[in-house]
């Protein structure tokens, strides 16, 4: 199976993002960055279906050069080869999307992953969009995946937390939630090999975008906490607001 | 408590490859998935994690400066290192099995071993589907293992040990003892020669040393030899006198040097944690005059600590690194990773001697660390030596 996963360089999940100078793109300082978390979930489900039917995984992403990092651990994880598109700009989906798919049509693929969601920009809507551009059938959020006979088993939330399950012809696009998989851990081994795995890094053709980001601004002060009271009666108050305002017990 | 946040005052982290980065943060991850829920449980109940050994070989940090033909990583200095500073920011129990299974079972074996040596042992060492132990250290010579009394005769092809050996990390759960015996007369350093010495062979006999206070998650064991016949084929073909067993201890040491950064920076950031959440007077503990100080000679010292092992690391890639220089950051870093433990024992106040929060442990564990692989008194005297010329210990 040929397999290629699409990820993105994001903030670590414990990131303290705030708006930057520009008022319109977060600070970048003192952030880290990983591959975007339900990337990883994407990446664990290909070396599975590799490690299941054989094959290759090719690891692909849009971004700065310093996305090599993210994608060199990829490697280390387990993929076989990695492709950057280089670009420093802020792409909205839909651009991401057209410069992925442009490279995708270009590589052997019998499916194409991707995180349900990046963890910075929450627009989870570039799977879909590449499904879109490549003609290919698409789930989302899933959390089982199987192949057999030429066709994907998905098993995806749906609505009122009941779940799907689709069968999607080969080739195609599934984007990947948590609880598809456990993802594991790449090991000392791998980030050797990896260093001595080129990424091949292009300048990405992304086409001008018609969305423009006006503002960022941060969340409102979280208001000031309440104390009820003190000794027994206090647990009693606070019991019924728990009960009857905050309608958590 | 909240998620660990290492100390990075001088920006030391640009002075780290991506891959040094990368290796820190994925033995980071590890430690905090599979070393951190259980330590506590295994430190009070004085065993040893045996669960996260395969994992560890898995991880790829067992031998991890060796080549990758015998199955190894085929890492720096510097990435060797920080594996050490982030296993020790979970446990010196847990970084003391890397470091002897690595320093001092795998490196001899690729140092001084024959290829057959290399070859039947270094893979499955590296995987941990094998354990090592290292006996140098006797009942009666610690810091004089020159003194040492366990004797090596040849009879046929064989070689007939007997003698005890005693602190031996590792030795209950090992495959394979490296042990160092004389060749020659009692009082012949120079015919020290190091043996394999395997499980099941007759005459060959541990025992669990219990009842410590420290390092309790940690196997420590004594090694009996009692007309034990190692052949011929087990004794290291390259290593003839002292210099054998103490080039193994100068790779050990320097893996210390990183291991009490780890430990350090693990109460360091402990304590600033639990300073900025405990009200005292009203205010924040942080808010204090003598809490910041503390905090203040804390962070000063663990930087100096990073730089001076950094340097270590970086001249040891260069091959210029002096077992002098190890001396030094073995003895500075422990001694300040213990005065760290301490003085963030204070800030937690009561709630520091509990093994909850983790001080208290580290504390325990570093008055061991400073002891093996070199007292820091036997250290400021290696480091007298480099200064004067004149060994005040022979």
């Amino acid at each position: 199976m040929e397999i290629i996963v699409c990820i993105r360089r994001a903030p670590t999940t414990d990131a303290r993002i705030k708006p930057g100078a520009d008022g319109k793109s977060y600070d970048p300082a003192g952030v880290n960055y990983d591959i975007s978390e339900y990337d990883k979930f994407a990446i664990e489900a290909a070396i599975q279906l590799k490690e299941k039917h054989g094959g290759k995984v090719t690891v692909l992403s849009l971004g700065p050069t310093d996305t090599t990092k993210e994608l060199r651990t990829a490697i280390a994880t387990g993929c076989d080869a990695a492709a950057l598109l280089v670009s420093t700009g802020n792409h909205d989906s839909w651009t991401t999307a057209q410069a992925l798919a442009a490279k995708i049509k270009s590589l052997p693929h019998d499916m194409v992953l991707f995180g349900w969601n990046s963890v910075d920009a929450q627009s989870s809507a570039t799977g879909q969009m590449v499904a879109e551009l490549l003609g290919l059938p698409c789930a989302t959020v899933a959390v089982g995946l199987e192949v057999a006979g030429g066709a994907a088993a998905v098993e995806r939330l749906a609505a009122g937390g009941n779940r799907e399950k689709l069968s999607l012809k080969l080739p195609c696009v599934v984007t990947c939630q948590k609880g598809l998989n456990k993802p594991r851990q790449p090991n000392l081994t791998g980030i050797m090999a990896a260093k001595k795995t080129p990424v091949e890094e292009t300048p990405a053709q992304v086409p001008a975008g018609g969305v423009a980001t006006l503002r960022l601004d941060p969340p409102p002060p979280r208001p000031a906490g309440k104390i009820v009271g003190k000794g027994p009666e206090a647990a009693k108050a606070l019991v019924g607001l728990l009960r009857n305002e905050a309608k958590v017990i | 408590m909240g998620k660990f946040e290492s100390p990075d005052f001088y920006a030391i982290d640009a002075l780290l490859s991506e891959d040094d980065r990368n290796v820190r943060d994925t033995v980071r991850g590890f430690v905090d998935d599979n070393v951190m829920p259980v330590i506590e449980k295994h430190y009070e109940a004085g065993t040893f994690p045996t669960e996260i050994i395969p994992k560890l070989g898995e991880l790829g940090v067992l031998g991890a400066t060796l080549p990758e033909e015998y199955g190894c990583a085929g890492m720096n200095n510097v990435a060797y290192g920080l594996i050490n500073q982030e296993l020790e920011r979970g446990d010196s129990g847990v970084r003391s099995f890397s470091s002897v299974q690595s320093a001092l079972v795998m490196y001899p074996i690729y140092a001084y071993g024959s290829e057959e040596q290399k070859k039947k042992w270094l893979p499955k060492l590296a995987s941990a589907r094998a354990i090592g132990c290292f006996g140098l250290t006797e009942p009666d010579y610690g810091s004089n293992p020159a003194g040492m009394i366990t004797r090596a005769v040849k009879d046929g092809k064989d070689w007939v040990l007997n003698g005890a050996k005693m602190w031996i990390t590792n030795g209950n759960m090992s495959d394979v003892a490296v042990v160092w015996a004389k060749t020659g007369n009692s009082d012949d350093p120079k015919s020290i020669r190091g043996f394999l010495v395997e499980k099941g062979m007759p005459g060959y006999d541990v025992r669990e040393q219990k009842h410590k206070a420290s390092l309790r998650a940690s196997v420590t064991s004594e090694l009996f030899f009692a007309d034990v016949r190692v052949p011929e084929e087990n004794m290291f073909p390259k290593a003839e006198g002292l210099k054998g067993p103490l080039g193994c201890l100068t790779q050990a040491r320097y893996g210390i040097s990183w291991g009490a950064i780890g430990a350090g920076m693990a109460c360091y950031d402990l304590a600033r944690q639990y300073a900025a959440e405990r009200i005292v007077f009203g205010k924040p503990l942080a808010g204090h005059q003598t809490t910041q100080h503390k905090l203040a000679h804390m962070l000063t010292e663990l930087t100096k600590a990073q730089l001076l092992s950094w340097r270590l690391g970086k001249l040891k890639d260069e091959g210029k690194m002096t077992h002098f220089q190890v001396s030094m950051a073995k003895m500075n870093n422990v001694a300040i990773a213990l005065d760290i433990a301490r003085v963030a024992r204070e800030i937690l106040g009561a709630n520091g001697i509990s093994l909850e929060y983790h001080v208290i442990r580290h504390m325990c564990n570093l008055e061991s660390v400073k002891t093996y692989e070199g007292t820091n008194d036997i250290h400021s005297l290696a480091l007298g030596q480099a200064i004067t010329g004149i060994p005040a210990y022979s």
